[in-house]
């Protein structure tokens, strides 16, 4: 492989082989001697009182070490803590523990465990506990759980209420008026973003391992956060944290579920410190779309204005946020922390509103799922600007247009006090717009409308916040971090604080290193995933990793290449600022024959025998990079759909995403990025909801009855992109693991609704709901 | 992961021999074939059996040829060597056809004719296509080999005609006559990939176009794969015409105990009945 221009190069992952011939090593894979296995017993109510739990036949049953319950855990296990709390949720209302203690709050809420010899005997002594419940009627629909009246998951605090926030609405009701006065249109909408289950191909899975003579605790976990994990799980079992150490194995998907602790973890450590003896358990399907945290479920009243032109003068935002019955990590953030800061999109709108109130119900706990606020407040904006195109019969390209934040108007301060890093939006839509030929597409729709085909055109011009974080914008500083080593032999290994599970950050950092330091990439190794090896990080998620992690990583190798020069200096008898790095070699300017090579420059670093006297030893250094502020990425997605009338099925005939996230590592990569967000964002538009009865069943607990497309399902993906750098990282890069979710899904629901010709149509676009829309049932 | 309740493991070298297990077990037995219906079940112990008798070991059982006028498939058979059979592909287009739709490339290795057909899912593809073929069903059991017609065969949800010691063994397909065409439809559950409606059809012309014999079936809609006779009637002595056949298969609803989930209300089952029956009429018309 060459060296030069490393950066910005399709190679392959270098992570495929191992994971594509089976060769890879996941918490499952994880055995230790003596390994016990636990099976959870759950809720089968979504809400109850628990009035008794006999665990006797289970204890008796020959081959159970122990079995808990939500008692034997009291002052041994805390509770989950929310990492960026409001500040305003009452203390103890959505507090967790690990087990359920009195109450159960939804279907599969965790009630006790069996510590078994294997993992048969386990499940087999989970049916011989017995639990009475009290079942409780159930608040299941977010609007009505927001009712005098609905059943209460905290009783002591009156309502299901945790937090709401309505500032006056004097200044945009002025907006809205004038705007009305002066000629122009106040369009209202309700928009559902409907419950996600989030279902990586690997579900959850832990090994814990308590050593007592050390007092240590390994927990194998598969996770997207191993120094987070490692943090509050230390404090929840009451250890110190040096005493813990995480180790993330390969990771099968998170797209944010594994970015939290769940009470899985707490137990199997409780079990483990107990017994003394390695605990594992690994999720079953059926647990995962269960309990594993869902994502998205909000409810959305949008008032927008705009003149006769198109041009928007104010919006306005009332957001129901369903949390589920719990808060975990970020449970309480999602919308109004990650979503709202976005919420005029890629347009520059001087008014906007924003008042929501959060919400608890009788189900699973909602979470950060793949962009996490960011696809509902994109969807919200999106959907609002076809909605004033209709309403106005102008082209929504056109509309969208008239509104976009100009590129010389960056950065720009959103009026919801986003400071948008940088952009083109036009520019991303002209080429999208050419890309799929617009007008004659248009033109194939008018005639294809004469025939009575419903064709659809979708547009969906999105952006993104990510990137986190700026210092302030967490109670703990969300930097990454990078601990570069060159070895004797040159080779380099890089120890990350980030946690890539799936984005092939060990292929792209090494891109990174290897374009800086001009060497081989097979010559650098990345390392993650372990706390005792890997400096203090916050994880991959977010779209964050590049930006934050890679910057951190190029930070350090700039550190190290320094020190190389000033060594090479040495030993070529030159200034130190008079030399410089190219294709290995360290050479002195104007005189190349005079060079020593990269690998010459190691060995002298680490051999300490030519080094210059008062030069350290070695070629090692830590960085940590805290970002000044947030990235944006951006881009434009188009959709053309045909619904058959007779059954009302969906087939997207062509999708074309022409996405922008500053400088591209691997355009490779970036591609399969694209491509998986893609999928996700256009399974929430057509098939996938998580569902409950009234009472609280899940109606979707396997995925005989969860949806998720296939790829036999899918078009192929048109793709291209424009190159915005940002300013915000010494790379240039902004990210794109969500981009795909975010500006797909509205794109289908846009081209669905123009193929129906109504204004809008609620998620997911499933056959049966199309074709009474078509035949007016 | 989850895991099934204890059973015990009987592996069948022969049919005699899982007959006598069965006989020796009862209800408490249970036949393994390829296993993508009944090990899910038992793994979220809907199903336990305390005992498993795996015919996946008995030789002979798989294998697709001509005897005379018939086509005879072995019940081990597996959807994969049924969907590449060029035997089956010239005769009966729709056994391919739908077996090509059935799960995935994994369940199509592993799933067989007889498994399908002994189970009678009422989302099954292959009881429907069966039916519409008017096969035998071939069943052994402790008196001996039996033959039942598929029209007696599904006799409910999850029920057959097949007695508690009883094995499936084979099924028999006569050949078709001349300007035979068959077909199967599909609207699928986008989860399971089951059918929320199938349509089976078989249509034989005259040299001069009409409609001498039809054979139509409906599965996923109700309780079981049925027979839509109002359809067929309505076929039979016609020109089949797009007209004619949309006429025909507006009766595919009827007498249909239908079910209703949220897949599909009991409203939109039958209605796609009509239009998967007339899809797939349309489309064996034309290979007819």
């Amino acid at each position: 492989m060459g060296v030069a221009g490393m950066v910005g190069s399709p190679i392959k992952r270098r992570e495929d082989p191992r994971l594509i011939t089976g060769q890879a090593t996941y918490v499952d894979d994880i055995k230790i001697h003596g390994m016990l296995h636990m099976a959870v017993l759950r809720s089968p109510y979504g809400h109850a009182h628990i009035r008794s739990i006999n665990t006797d036949a289970a204890r008796r049953h020959p081959g159970v070490v122990a079995v808990y319950t939500a008692e034997d855990l009291k002052g041994a296990v805390g509770n989950i803590a929310i990492a960026v709390p409001l500040g305003k949720i009452a203390e103890g209302m959505g507090a967790r523990g690990a087990l359920a203690e009195g109450k159960v709050r939804f279907f599969g809420d965790p009630v006790a465990a069996v510590i078994a010899e294997d993992l048969y005997t386990a499940r087999d002594a989970r049916d011989l506990i017995e639990v009475d419940y009290e079942p409780l009627p159930a608040a299941i629909d977010v609007e009505k759980a927001m009712q005098a009246g609905a059943p209460l998951l905290y009783e002591e605090f009156g309502t299901n209420v945790a937090f709401g926030m309505h500032p006056p609405t004097d200044e945009i009701d002025k907006v809205f008026e004038k705007t009305k006065a002066d000629g122009g249109i106040v369009v209202k909408t309700r928009l559902v973003n409907q419950r996600l289950a989030p279902a990586p191909m690997e579900t959850r899975g832990v090994v814990a391992e308590y050593r007592k003579a050390s007092r240590s605790l390994t927990v194998w976990s598969s996770s997207q956060i191993p120094h987070l994990l490692r943090n509050i799980l230390s404090a929840l079992v009451g250890l110190p944290q040096h005493q813990v150490r995480v180790i993330v194995p390969e990771v099968g998907g998170g797209f944010g579920c594994k970015l939290n602790i769940y009470p899985e973890e707490m137990v199997s450590a409780f079990a483990s410190m107990q017994t003394g003896r390695a605990v594992k358990w690994i999720e079953e399907r059926s647990e995962n779309l269960a309990v594993t945290i869902h994502g998205r479920d909000q409810v959305d009243y949008v008032e927008i204005a705009a003149t006769r032109e198109g041009k928007v003068t104010g919006l306005k935002i009332y957001g129901i946020s369903d949390l589920g019955s719990y808060c975990q990590i970020f449970t309480d953030v999602i919308m109004i922390a990650f979503g709202f800061p976005v919420s005029c999109g890629a347009y520059d709108i001087p008014t906007i509103h924003l008042s929501a109130d959060i919400v608890f119900t009788n189900k699973a706990a909602t979470d950060a799922y793949r962009g996490a606020g960011r696809p509902e407040a994109t969807y919200i904006i999106e959907r609002a600007m076809d909605q004033v195109a209709r309403e106005l019969g102008k082209d929504p390209a056109e509309v969208r247009r008239l509104n976009f934040i100009k590129p010389d108007q960056f950065p720009y301060k959103a009026a919801t006090g986003a400071v948008y890093d940088t952009g083109n939006y036009e520019g991303a839509l002209d080429k999208a717009l050419a890309m799929v030929d617009y007008k004659s597409l248009r033109a194939e729709q008018v005639q294809k409308r004469a025939a009575g085909k419903l064709m659809g055109i979708g547009i969906s011009s999105y952006i993104e916040i990510c990137g986190f974080g700026p210092k302030g914008s967490a109670p703990v500083g969300l930097y990454e971090s990078a601990r570069v080593r060159v070895e004797q032999s040159g080779t380099v290994m890089v120890y990350t604080g980030s946690s890539p599970h799936g984005q092939g950050e060990e292929t792209t950092f090494a891109q990174i290193v290897a374009e800086e330091f001009t060497v081989p990439v097979e010559n650098v190794m990345i390392m993650h995933g372990d706390t005792d090896s890997t400096p203090e990080g916050r994880g991959t998620y977010g779209s964050r990793t590049t930006a934050v992690g890679g910057s951190a990583v190029f930070n350090a190798v700039q550190r190290l290449k320094e020190k190389m020069k000033q060594i090479a200096a040495h030993m070529l008898e030159a200034s130190p600022a008079d030399v410089e790095l190219e294709d290995g070699k360290f050479s002195v300017k104007g005189s190349p024959q005079k060079a020593v090579s990269f690998g010459d420059v190691a060995a002298a670093a680490n051999l300490s025998n030519t080094l210059a006297p008062g030069v350290e030893p070695g070629l090692e250094t830590t960085v940590f990079f805290e970002p000044e502020a947030c990235v944006f990425p951006f881009g434009t997605h188009i959709c053309v759909v045909e619904i058959d009338k007779e059954t009302g099925e969906t087939e997207i005939k062509r999708f074309v995403a022409v996405d922008d996230c500053g400088r591209q590592i691997n355009p490779l990569l970036v591609e399969g990025q694209v491509h998986g967000g893609i999928a996700q964002g256009v399974g929430q538009a057509l098939i996938e909801g998580v569902e409950y009865g009234e009472d609280g069943q899940l109606l979707t607990a396997t995925l005989m009855d969860y949806a998720m497309p296939l790829s036999s399902e899918l078009p192929h993906f048109e793709l291209d992109s424009t190159v915005t750098l940002t300013t915000v990282n010494p790379l240039g890069v902004k990210g794109v693991g969500e981009a795909g979710t975010i500006g797909s899904t509205p794109a289908v629901a846009s081209a669905v609704a123009d193929a129906l010709d109504v204004a809008h149509v609620d998620m997911p676009f499933r056959a049966e709901k199309l074709w009474k829309i078509i035949h007016q049932l | 992961m989850s895991v099934p309740a204890a059973f015990d493991y009987h592996v069948a070298k022969s049919v005699d021999e899982a007959i006598a297990l069965l006989q020796q077990y009862g209800d408490d037995a249970k036949l393994l074939a390829g296993g993508h219906s009944l090990l899910p079940t038992m793994k979220l112990r809907l199903a336990q059996p305390a005992h498993l008798v795996d015919l996946g070991k008995i030789g002979g059982l798989s294998y697709i040829h001509q005897e005379d006028a018939e086509v005879v498939v072995g019940a081990m058979t597996t959807y994969t060597t049924i969907e590449h059979s060029d035997l089956l592909r010239r005769h009966f287009a729709l056994l391919p056809e739908g077996t090509a739709m059935i799960g995935d490339q994994q369940v199509r290795n592993r799933g067989t004719i007889g498994g399908s057909v002994a189970h009678s899912d009422p989302a099954a593809d292959m009881p429907g296509i069966v039916l519409a073929l008017k096969a035998d069903i071939v069943v052994q059991g402790p008196k001996g080999k039996r033959s039942i017609k598929a029209d007696r065969f599904f006799t409910g949800m999850f029920e057959t005609a097949l007695q508690p010691n009883e094995i499936v063994t084979e099924i028999r397909f006569v050949l078709p006559a001349a300007h035979t065409g068959s077909a199967y439809t599909k609207l699928a559950n986008k989860a399971s990939h089951y059918a929320v409606v199938g349509c089976a059809a078989v249509v034989t012309l005259d040299h001069t176009g009409i409609c001498v014999s039809a054979s139509v079936v409906i599965t996923g809609a109700s309780v079981r794969a049925t027979r839509a006779s109002k359809v067929e009637a309505a076929l039979v002595g016609r020109k089949l015409d797009e007209a004619a056949v949309a006429a025909a298969a507006a009766n595919a609803g009827d007498g249909l105990n239908l079910l209703g989930d949220i897949h599909g209300s009991k409203a939109y089952r039958g209605q796609m009945a009509v239009v998967m029956a007339r899809r797939a009429i349309l489309k064996a018309v034309e290979r007819a």
